[in-house]
């Protein structure tokens, strides 16, 4: 079984407690890098090539690099728990199970780019992982771990959590730095960019929780050793969560670049009920999907790029050959449409357009021309708007449109759905 | 500040305690509107207009920012639910695995369509947009509470397990 990093402790009883995290050699990290200088920790993270894990996959180090180190207002790190893709439930069992991972891998961030305050954007349903994270950061400030001058260092290093109420476009970074201002999250236009004009005008950082929760292990293990995990460009392991119609869905820390055919295959059991594979959902909903003959593919940001897909935040979505294609993209559709911010009009109007069609199509009521018109609102919404939320809609569509054309033609010339809802596991054969 | 009855609308000490608490983490006031709503939502279960003007004028911001940002969340009620909350996804890792049933199978049994409330103000019921936990799909949030893995007997005991607590 290849090396776990982040999920190591998951299996530990009471493994969020600071104790058993200071027993496993929790916060050794953090003293180590307070003897650094900030721009070797900088140069470090850097050097192993940590790519983010939230979705774009941008170099971590590098983002610290562009906060200017002189500045009028205060740095803030933003720590990117909304975790709102669908198909992606990784951060929560982070949080859950070893909060003081993301709370010391903020530290050592805050220290590097200069930054003594850090908020933790939690999506408001995640009650248990606010509470754990509550609990960590009251036991890491008992300790002297977070607070005025930690360790002894002269660093001042707060944290806090923030919840989120609702809202996937505050998983963008910008809207994210308006909700946690305390406004409705809706994207700024960049530039300027967080870096330099971000949270409460000051310069910021927007990293996602499993980045972080990757800082320790690097500045104790090295950057070599963290880029070895992984192919080249591709460091490190990623935790992949699968879910649909496999029979073991869940969570699995593999090494980056792990095949997805191997994760299907034999990490999750195969498909439920020794049905036929349809289709893949790679990296969260908005990445373009893959058909059965594509998944001898890498499971990291290149491979996946290079095949006109996404890494993404590595949310595997399975769908089985009792699944309608039209169908499953309309409901995803649907949840874009709801989430558009409403700011832009080719996001705001072009999404729910999308929507309708659709859903008419899927109802038997689609036109001669409709799969054509889809593509030409895609058109229309792909680079228009401020934010990728509507980027995020139109890529899954095309991606959908292109490989499965036959079967939204067949529901127009039918004038109907020749597959039929979803069904539901419990209902007989279909049961994994 | 008052509410129809004509009742001032206040908030437990407790509440405004930690409300007064949570603004010591930002430099301006404005930034704890969440946490605050939040707050309120909690111990009174919605947010009445009265509720708003309260955090509006704790945080010394206008009513109208406290209302549009109150608008903006789904997580915020503004419309009062009844005394408990089923709210199930039916994004797409749950649709695969049977939520759009269970949703149908909900709306039978508490003769209501999503968005609305049993006659007995008892069971409020909505769909709702994924919530992060796909890979124990079916979802289903109970009075904010995860409950996972989700099929028609695991609802029936819900369902139950709630007729008891109120009646029980």
């Amino acid at each position: 079984m290849a090396e776990k990093i982040l999920t190591a402790r998951f299996e530990t009883p009471d493994s969020h407690l600071l104790n058993t995290y200071q027993a496993d050699g929790g916060y050794t990290a953090l003293k180590k890098a307070l003897t650094m200088k900030p721009e070797e920790v900088i140069e470090l993270v850097k050097a192993s090539g940590l790519r983010g894990r939230g979705g774009a996959g941008f170099p971590a180090g590098l983002k610290w690099s562009f906060v200017p180190k002189e500045a009028e207002k205060p740095k803030y790190l933003c720590v990117n728990a909304d975790e709102g893709e669908p198909g992606t439930f990784k951060d929560r069992y982070l949080m859950e199970l070893d909060p003081h991972a993301v709370i010391e891998g903020s530290a050592i961030a805050c220290y590097a780019f200069g930054a003594h305050i850090a908020y933790i954007y939690v999506r408001g349903e995640f009650k248990v992982p606010m509470e754990r994270m509550e609990q960590a950061l009251a036991e890491a400030r008992e300790a002297g771990l977070v607070g005025k001058n930690i360790l002894d260092s002269g660093f001042d290093f707060d944290m806090w959590v923030h919840p989120g109420a609702g809202a996937y476009v505050c998983g963008e970074e910008t809207a994210l730095i308006e909700s946690n201002e305390g406004h409705r999250g809706m994207p700024r236009l960049k530039p300027p960019f967080p870096a330099v004009v971000g949270l409460f005008g000051g310069p910021t950082v927007v990293n996602n929780v499993e980045t972080l929760a990757f800082v320790p292990h690097i500045m104790n293990q090295g950057a070599e050793w963290f880029a070895k995990l992984g192919p080249e460009r591709n460091g490190g392991t990623k935790m992949y969560g699968v879910s649909g119609h496999v029979k073991k869905p869940g969570i699995y820390e593999l090494p980056m670049g792990t095949s997805l055919k191997e994760i299907i295959y034999d990490v999750c059991g195969g498909i439920r009920g020794d049905h036929e594979l349809k289709a893949v959902i790679p990296g969260g909903s908005s990445t373009p999907v893959l058909t059965p003959d594509e998944i001898d593919v890498a499971m990291d940001f290149d491979s996946l790029a290079k095949i006109g897909t996404m890494l993404g935040s590595g949310a595997i979505i399975v769908m089985d050959e009792t699944t309608c294609m039209v169908r499953a993209i309309t409901r995803l559709a649907k949840f874009y449409s709801h989430e558009s911010c409403g700011q832009c009009t080719p996001c705001r109007e072009g999404l729910a357009w999308i929507h309708q069609v659709l859903v008419r199509i899927e109802g038997g009521q689609g036109r001669e021309g409709d799969i054509d018109l889809l593509l030409d609102i895609c058109d229309n919404v792909q680079g228009n708007t401020i934010c990728p939320l509507g980027d995020a809609c139109a890529m899954p569509v095309r991606g959908f449109i292109k490989k499965f054309r036959p079967e939204f033609e067949e529901h127009i010339q039918k004038a109907g759905c020749p597959i039929g809802p979803f069904p539901a596991p419990w209902a007989g054969s279909a049961k994994g | 500040m008052s509410t129809p009855n004509g009742q001032a609308f206040t908030v437990k000490p407790e509440t405004a305690q930690a409300i007064d608490e949570i603004l010591g983490h930002y430099p301006v006031k404005e930034a704890a509107l969440l946490p605050a709503l939040h707050k309120v939502q909690d111990e009174i279960g919605w947010l009445p207009v009265a509720a708003m003007d309260w955090v509006a004028d704790r945080l010394e911001l206008p009513r109208v920012r406290v209302y549009g940002v109150a608008s903006f969340y789904t997580m915020f009620r503004r419309q009062q639910p009844g005394r408990h909350r089923l709210e199930i996804c039916t994004n797409l890792s749950c649709s695969l695995m049977g939520a759009e049933h269970l949703r149908e199978y909900l709306c039978r049994k508490l003769g209501i369509q999503p968005g609305k409330t049993t006659a007995d103000g008892r069971i409020t019921l909505s769909e709702v947009e994924c919530l992060g936990s796909c890979g124990t799909a079916p979802v289903m949030l109970v009075d904010d509470e995860f409950v996972e893995n989700l099929d028609p007997q695991k609802v029936d005991k819900i369902l139950a397990d709630l007729e008891a607590r109120d009646h029980g």
